[in-house]
C-alpha cells in the first residue's frame, strides 16, 4: 500500500558505521586492551553509563562492546575490549591513528536517575567491571547526591584486575568502599582471595535504601543476585547487564532474545525482577 | 576468663550461644597471636586447634609443583580458620598462614570434641555452626572450578 | 475509504492490470510454477500465473496436481512469501573505500522500482502488516524493508482453496483478506471466461481500477464471492486453539515434549526460511584482496543454527529441544511480548515444508493434553 503515514519517518540507516579513528590503545590485562575512539567530524553526542557501540573492523566484522569511558567526556570513546573472537582480536591491534567502524551508543544503561538519594553497591565480575566504570565515573562526579557508594570487584587472578591504577587511586579516597577479590592468587598478593559473592555480606550498604548494579559472567551475576538477596536489597533494587549474540543492536536481528525481551532494545541493563524466572531456565 | 568468654560470645560463629556451652566451649579456648608470615597450621597435620578470628586477615594456601604456594581463599576478623577439627580423620588439608598480624581464639579441639561426645545436644549445636561455613566454602570452590572469568568464557 | 460497492474484471481485465502496473514503473511479482512448485516470482501477464494447477500439501508433503478447470489462483500458498522481496534473503548494507587512511562508508541504493504483488493471501497480508510491526515500528527502522514497503501495490486474492495445512482461522488471519491491500479478487472459477469479483482497498487501488475495462459486480456475483470465503473457511487442513496458548506455552518451558519433538527435528532451519514472519538476520564482511574495499551484506538467519546464540564461551542454545523450544515459542508465545502480537498467520508453510513433517498445530496440541490429563 502506498501510505507513507504508516512508516516510521525516514532517519540514518542504523546499520550504516560512521568511520571513527583510534586515539589511544592501552593494554589493560592478558588480552584486554582499552581502546580511545574519536568519530570523523561527527557530533559526539553523548552516552549513557551502561550503553554500548557496535564496532567494526573493516573486511573483518562487527562486535559489541560496552563504553567503559567517562560519560562527562563524550568525545573520547572508550572501548575496553578482550581479544578473544577474530574479529575482537583483531579490534584490538588496530593501531593509534587507524580507522575503524562505529554505531551507537545502542540500549538501555544503568538507573542513575534512581540512584540518586540511595546508596549504591556495584558488583562488577572480570570484565565486568568495563559497562560499570561509566557508572562510577558519575557517581564520583557527583558524589554529594547518593549515600554509600561501594564497589565490590572479582576477577581471576592479581594480573587480570582491570584499571588497576584508577582503583588504587578511588581506593585513597574516603568516600567510597572498593573490596577487590581475586579466585586465586600466587604468594605475593595481598588482597583478598576468594569469589566476589563473599564480599556482599560485609559491604557498607542499607539494603531498604540501596541499588544494586550487577555485571559480569552470568553465572557470577547470579550468585550474586541471591548474596544480595541475602544481605535483604530486595529484587527491585538489583538491575543487571546482560549478554546475548548481537548483529544489528537496534531490535531488527533477533539474535540478541532473552525469552520476552530483546536484550539490545530493551536492555542490556535489566531490573531483576523483570528477568527472574528466565535465568532460571536453561539455554533460553 | 570473662574476658575470654565475651569475645566467643560476641564471635559471630558463636552468635547466640546458650550459656552453659558458653562455658564448656570457654573451656578449650585460649587467646593466640601470629605475626606475619606465620604459619597457622600446615597440610596434613593434625587439627587439634581451630582459630576465631578477632583481627589480621589469614590466607589459605595449596602448594602445586611449579606454581608454588597458591591462595584459593583469605579469611578475616569474624571468621573461622579451620573446619576439619570435626570431621575425622581430624587432617589438615591446606596451609593456613598470617598475612599480617593476627589475633584470634584458639579452641583445643580434642577437648572441644570430648565435650561434644558428652553431650549430644553441643555436638549438634557445633555442626549446625560448622556446617554453613562448610557449604559456603563448598559452593565457592564451585564457582572457582568454573573460572567464570577465563578465556572460554 | 467506500468499498461497499465491489467491481468486476475478466481474465482479460486482470490481463490489463497486469499491463498497466508495469507501464507505471511497478516490477509486478506473483505465484508462478517452477520447479514443480509454485513459487513468487516476475511474471509479465496472466499467462506466467498457474492456471490449472493446484497444490496437495500435508505434514513434509507438496505436490502440483490439475485442477480440471482453468482457476488462475486456485492453490494455497507454496514455499516462497512476500518477505523473499521486501526482506531479500541475501542483501547487500554498504561498502567502504579505502584511500590511505581515509574510508568512506556508503550505504547500499534502494531498488528503483517499486514492487506490485499479485495473489497476496490473506495471511500474507497480515504476515506482512507483521513484518512491518517488526521491522518498522520501533524506535529504529529497517531502512531495506521500509525502502521495499514503501509504494508496494499489492493485489490480494480471497483463498478459494483451503490447503491441507492451512489454518488462517485459527489465527484469525484469513481466508479473506481483510485489510492492508489496494485491490483484492475473489476467483469465481466456475463462471466461464474468468471472472473476479474485486473489492477496493486504496485511493491507488481505485485509480488504478478506473482505467480499466470493468463493470459493477451483480449481487449474484457479490454472494458467490462471500460464499467461496465461507467455503474455504470451512475446509482447513489443520486448526489450533491459540486463545491461550501463550500463557500455556510459557508455563511448560520444561514440557517433556520439548524432548519428543527433538528426537525428530533435523534443526535444519526449513521452516523458519519458508515463514513469512520469520525475520532474523546475520551479517557477513566481505573484503577485496587488497584490502581496500569492504563491505557488509545481510542474509536470513535461522535460530535453529548453533551459531545463532553463540556468545563468548559456546552457544546459549546447544541443544536441539532448546532451539525447536525458542522457535515456537517466539511465535506463538514472547512475540507477543516483543512485538504486541502473535507471529504466526496459519499459513501451514513449516507443517508442509518440514522434511520430518513436525507440525506446530500438532505440537501445541500435545503440550495442551497432557494439562487436561
Amino acid at each position: 500500500m502506498g501510505d507513507a503515514a504508516a512508516f516510521a519517518a525516514d532517519r540514518a540507516d542504523p546499520m550504516v558505521p560512521r568511520v571513527a579513528r583510534v586515539r589511544r590503545r592501552r593494554r589493560d590485562g592478558p588480552l584486554v586492551w582499552t581502546l580511545e575512539l574519536e568519530a570523523d567530524g561527527a557530533d559526539p553526542g553523548g552516552f549513557a553509563p551502561g550503553q554500548f557501540n557496535m564496532l567494526t573492523v573493516f573486511g573483518v566484522g562487527e562486535v559489541p562492546i560496552s563504553l567503559s569511558g567517562d560519560p562527562a567526556a563524550p568525545d573520547r570513546l572508550v572501548h575496553t575490549v578482550r581479544a578473544v573472537g577474530p574479529v575482537s582480536a583483531a579490534l584490538a591491534r588496530v593501531e593509534p591513528g587507524g580507522a575503524v567502524g562505529l554505531r551507537g551508543p545502542f540500549g538501555a544503561g544503568w538507573p542513575m536517575a534512581e540512584a540518586a538519594g540511595r546508596d549504591v553497591v556495584l558488583v562488577a565480575g572480570g570484565l565486568g567491571l568495563a559497562p560499570l566504570r561509566p557508572a562510577l565515573y558519575r557517581l564520583l562526579a557527583e558524589r554529594e547526591r547518593y549515600g554509600n557508594v561501594v564497589l565490590l570487584y572479582g576477577t581471576r587472578s592479581p594480573d587480570e584486575i582491570l584499571f588497576r591504577r584508577e582503583i588504587e587511586t578511588w581506593r585513597r579516597r574516603l568516600d567510597i568502599d572498593i573490596e577487590v577479590t581475586v579466585d586465586h592468587a600466587a604468594g605475593d598478593w595481598h588482597g583478598h582471595v576468594g569469589v566476589v559473592t563473599t564480599l556482599i555480606p560485609r559491604a557498607a550498604f542499607d539494603p531498604l535504601h540501596a541499588l544494586a548494579l550487577v555485571c559480569g559472567p552470568e553465572v557470577m551475576m547470579r550468585f550474586a543476585i541471591s548474596a544480595l538477596r541475602d544481605a535483604g536489597l530486595a529484587e527491585e533494587a538489583v538491575y543487571l547487564s546482560m549478554e546475548r549474540n548481537m548483529k544489528c543492536a537496534v531490535g531488527l536481528c533477533g539474535h540478541c532474545q532473552f525469552g520476552p525481551v530483546l536484550v539490545c532494545r530493551d536492555g542490556p541493563v535489566f531490573r531483576f525482577d523483570r528477568l527472574r524466572g528466565l535465568l532460571r531456565t536453561k539455554e533460553i | 576468663m570473662e574476658g575470654l568468654e565475651r569475645i566467643i560470645r560476641e564471635h559471630p560463629f558463636f552468635a547466640g550461644l546458650e550459656e552453659r556451652f558458653t562455658a564448656l566451649v570457654c573451656g578449650c579456648a585460649k587467646n593466640v597471636r601470629f605475626e606475619a608470615a606465620q604459619y597457622l597450621f600446615h597440610e596434613g597435620g593434625p587439627a587439634d586447634e581451630f582459630y576465631l578470628l578477632r583481627h589480621g586477615r589469614v590466607a589459605l594456601e595449596l602448594r602445586a609443583p611449579g606454581r608454588g604456594a597458591v591462595t584459593f581463599q583469605t579469611l578475616r576478623e569474624s571468621e573461622i580458620v579451620g573446619v576439619s577439627w570435626l570431621i575425622p580423620p581430624y587432617r589438615w588439608t591446606y596451609d593456613a598462614k598470617a598475612l599480617e598480624l593476627v589475633r584470634a581464639i584458639a579452641i583445643d579441639a580434642a577437648c572441644l570434641r570430648r565435650k561434644c561426645e558428652a553431650d549430644h545436644d553441643l555436638g549438634y549445636d557445633m555442626m549446625k555452626r560448622v556446617m554453613p561455613v562448610l557449604v559456603q566454602r563448598l559452593q565457592a570452590a564451585r564457582l572457582q572450578i568454573l573460572d567464570v572469568y577465563g578465556s572460554h568464557g | 475509504m467506500e468499498t461497499a460497492t465491489r467491481r468486476i474484471l475478466t481474465s482479460e481485465g486482470l490481463d490489463g492490470l497486469l499491463a498497466a502496473l508495469k507501464r507505471r514503473g511497478y516490477r509486478t511479482v506473483g505465484p508462478t510454477v517452477r520447479d514443480q512448485a509454485i513459487v513468487y516470482d516476475d511474471i509479465g501477464s496472466i499467462a506466467d500465473l498457474p492456471g490449472g494447477w493446484t497444490d496437495e500439501q500435508d505434514g513434509g508433503h507438496y505436490r502440483l496436481v490439475r485442477r480440471g478447470d482453468a482457476a488462475l489462483f486456485g492453490y494455497a500458498v507454496g514455499p516462497h512469501s512476500w518477505k523473499k522481496f521486501l526482506h531479500p534473503p541475501t542483501l547487500r548494507l554498504w561498502r567502504a573505500a579505502r584511500d590511505g587512511d581515509a574510508v568512506q562508508v556508503v550505504a547500499e541504493a534502494p531498488p528503483e522500482q517499486p514492487f506490485a504483488f499479485i495473489g497476496v493471501r490473506g495471511c500474507e497480508l497480515r504476515a506482512i502488516e507483521i513484518q512491518d510491526r517488526v521491522l518498522l515500528a520501533g524506535q529504529h527502522a529497517d531502512t531495506p524493508y521500509r525502502e521495499r514497503r514503501r509504494g508496494a501495490f499489492i493485489v490480494a486474492v480471497n483463498c478459494a482453496k483451503a490447503g491441507g495445512t492451512c489454518f488462517c482461522t485459527s489465527m484469525n488471519a484469513g481466508p479473506k483478506a481483510a485489510a492492508g491491500f489496494d485491490l483484492a479478487l475473489t476467483e469465481l472459477a466456475d463462471r466461464p471466461g474468468g471472472v473476479f469479483v474485486v473489492e477496493i482497498g486504496s485511493e491507488a487501488g481505485r485509480l488504478m481500477l478506473a482505467d480499466l475495462p470493468q463493470r459493477a459486480a451483480t449481487e449474484g456475483e457479490i454472494a458467490a464471492a462471500e460464499g467461496v470465503v465461507e467455503r474455504t473457511a470451512a475446509a482447513m487442513g489443520r486448526a489450533m486453539r491459540s486463545d491461550d496458548v501463550r500463557e500455556l506455552l510459557l508455563r511448560n518451558l520444561d514440557h517433556p515434549r520439548w524432548d519428543a519433538v527433538a528426537e525428530r527435528c533435523l534443526t535444519c532451519g526449513n521452516c523458519t526460511m519458508v515463514c513469512p514472519t520469520c525475520f532474523c538476520t546475520s551479517v557477513e564482511e566481505s573484503s577485496d584482496l587488497a584490502g581496500g574495499e569492504t563491505g557488509r551484506s545481510r542474509r536470513w538467519d535461522s535460530c535453529f543454527t548453533m551459531d545463532f546464540s553463540y556468545i563468548h564461551g559456546g552457544a546459549v542454545r546447544a541443544s536441539a529441544r532448546s532451539r525447536y523450544r525458542q522457535w515456537m515459542t517466539h511465535k506463538l508465545a514472547t512475540w507477543f511480548d516483543q512485538f504486541g502480537s502473535s507471529g504466526c498467520v496459519g499459513c501451514g508453510r513449516c507443517i508442509t515444508w518440514c522434511p520430518v513433517g513436525i507440525d506446530i498445530t500438532e505440537e501445541v496440541r500435545a503440550i495442551r493434553d497432557s494439562e487436561q490429563r
